[in-house]
């Protein structure tokens, strides 16, 4: 017979069967203080996120200033390939392509900007794409909310709002008792 | 499905609101008077400037007809809070085409060329390129295809709001089936309409230049005049107390998503896509409307586009709160109609004489030509410039208004009408 290891508690779910339910639940849990909690929803609830007093994300700002930097490292990239000619420390002369396309000037900004635009298109979207994983800490391969079977529920007609055991507030007697008060079907232990 | 019971949100206009339909209309015919008054004698100042405010007003008119039409070959939900705004607006071309008569009766005199250099015949005669473009451009077939575009606008405009206020008054859901039935058809005949219209009275100004992508910059400011001006009539009708459960600040949003989008971004890209095909090909009959505008002071008003209709707006319009918050993104949109009247006024004045551009040897001739005043680029402002424009958009506003005098200020019996209530952006 093994040995079972002692279990770590991961959070107290509660169970609820409306999405009114699980809105109220998320407000009564903010205005609490409780930081680490979260909702479990089959389909997305409108205006849940407010309820929480979920933060909107600063993924924009990342986005806008990747594109800031697409966009400068273009133009970078292409004055210099074609039109630079300095001295380096006064000693080694550098030149770029100075290539003279049908008469235009080796500084032509009308050239220089699908390149910009592309690079700025091309930074914004991969921050984008890899912010968005970064910040949602994905991919993720486990979760303790995957494991108890009563949450399978949470894809198809159950929502779920769980509090975490590392919330600073988190005290398990006196949130069992808070959560009760919140009138959910069930309460349920996740383990992590 | 149920629908939402909007009844009690002041659907009617009312107040001042219901006043200043008539009274701006007053004060348009007043100012499109004066312009005449004031251009009698100098008739191509006159004519410009009269092309130029048509332009705009027609410009914003399609806009509208455009959303609705786009609304319903989508079957939005969201938009059917400021649908009916826009129906106002599109309606007004079912009397538009009055305000076109002036410019057709010209035409068809034969004093065409007061306004459009192929209106002079001998000018089309002896030139090989223009002579063969001399059918397309005779003064017959052009007013025939005007009268062609304006009978489809009337026609498409007035019914689409009689399909949708009939909607008002029964609730049937036959008229949703029936808008959405004939908005791809309408659609179709609306970009055919549009892009000849664009080319025939703004492109050929300047006989032989020709852009494919012209009808398409025409097309993005449109866009840019169109929502601006939505945002501030749903504006302006909240302040004075209508619609204010209606309209939310989602609808807001999605409308200054709109405007920053075709607006101010797709905008901006046609207009640099037209310009750098053109300024890679480098081929001297395309290239002399660009240097029309950069030379003397139209090279400013360029630069006025550049920054006041592209880059000030885009970083104003990128972030969320500034098209949400109703302080700014009215501000905004004030701005952008004028810059969409720049841009007009940009396309229309411009003008360079085809013969100068045929005499000149090398561009730089052509610049020392012009800054020394000898080539005319058609550059100066004179009162009429602006009589003419406010005198067209106070008709254009004044005609919005008192098209909805006579209906709900929302679908209220749109079965979508829910949707549109209780919609978020995430």
């Amino acid at each position: 017979m093994s040995q079972e290891r002692p279990k770590k508690l991961y959070g107290l779910a509660a169970e609820f069967t409306t999405t009114p339910g699980i809105y109220h639940a998320a407000e009564k849990v903010k205005d609490a203080g409780f930081r680490w909690f979260d909702c479990l929803v089959p389909f997305p609830v409108h205006g849940l996120d407010r309820a929480m007093g979920v933060k909107m994300t600063i993924l924009p700002i990342i986005v806008f200033c990747a594109g800031v930097t697409g966009f400068i490292a273009a133009c970078c990239l292409q004055i210099f390939t074609n039109s630079l000619e300095v001295d380096l420390w006064a000693l080694v002369p550098v030149v770029g392509y100075q290539f003279d396309v049908s008469g235009k000037p080796l500084l032509g900004p009308a050239a220089f900007v699908p390149v910009a635009f592309e690079m700025t298109v091309l930074f914004s979207a991969l921050t984008a794409v890899f912010g968005t994983l970064i910040l949602n800490k994905l991919p993720m391969f486990y979760h303790p909310t995957l494991k108890h079977p009563a949450l399978a529920r949470a894809t198809d007609d159950r929502f779920f709002l769980v509090i975490e055991a590392r919330d600073p507030k988190f005290v398990r007697s006196e949130v069992e008792a808070f959560l009760h008060t919140l009138e959910p079907e069930s309460i349920i232990e996740l383990d992590a | 499905m149920k629908v939402a019971d909007i009844n009690n949100d002041h659907l009617r206009l009312s107040g001042i609101a219901k006043k200043a339909g008539p009274a701006l209309a007053g004060v348009g015919a007043a100012f499109l008077g004066l312009s005449a008054a004031l251009g009698s004698g100098e008739w191509t100042t006159f004519w410009k400037s009269y092309l130029f405010a048509w332009m705009v007003a027609v410009g914003i008119a399609l806009g509208a007809m455009f959303f609705v039409l786009l609304q319903h070959m989508t079957r939005s939900g969201w938009s059917i809070s400021v649908r009916r705004l826009a129906e106002a607006i599109a309606k007004n071309l079912k009397w538009m085409w009055v305000l076109f008569l002036p410019i057709l009766i010209m035409v068809l005199k034969g004093e065409g060329d007061l306004l459009y250099q192929w209106g002079n015949a001998q000018l089309m005669e002896h030139d090989h390129l223009l002579h063969k473009k001399a059918t397309y451009l005779s003064p017959t077939f052009w007013s025939a295809r005007a009268v062609f575009y304006l009978v489809v606008w009337a026609v498409v405009a007035s019914l689409y709001f009689k399909w949708s206020t009939a909607q008002d008054a029964d609730g049937d859901v036959k008229w949703t089936h029936k808008m959405q039935k004939w908005a791809p058809i309408c659609m179709i005949l609306y970009a055919f309409t549009q892009s000849y219209a664009a080319i025939d009275w703004m492109m050929t100004l300047q006989p032989k230049w020709f852009s494919t992508m012209f009808p398409v910059y025409f097309w993005s400011a449109t866009m840019a005049g169109f929502f601006a001006s939505i945002i501030l009539l749903a504006r302006y009708l909240q302040k004075t107390g209508h619609v204010q459960k209606s309209i939310t600040t989602e609808h807001y949003h999605d409308l200054g998503k709109w405007l920053f989008g075709l607006g101010v971004v797709f905008w901006a890209y046609i207009a640099f896509s037209q310009y750098m095909l053109i300024w890679y090909a480098n081929l001297p009959v395309e290239t002399g409307w660009y240097i029309t505008r950069q030379l003397g002071g139209w090279a400013s008003i360029s630069l006025l586009l550049l920054f006041g209709h592209f880059l000030v707006p885009f970083l104003l319009l990128i972030t969320r709160w500034t098209k949400r918050w109703r302080c700014t993104l009215p501000v905004i949109a004030a701005w952008m109609v004028l810059m969409f009247f720049v841009d007009i006024y940009w396309l229309v004045f411009p003008v360079i004489p085809e013969t100068a551009i045929a005499e000149a040897s090398s561009y730089n001739e052509l610049a020392n030509l012009v800054s020394s005043g000898e080539v005319s680029v058609g550059y100066g402002f004179t009162l009429v410039n602006f009589t003419c424009v406010i005198g067209m958009f106070a008709l254009l506003c004044g005609g919005t208004l008192i098209n909805l005098r006579s209906c709900n200020l929302v679908a209220s019996a749109d079965p979508r009408l829910d949707e549109a209530l209780h919609f978020e952006n995430a």
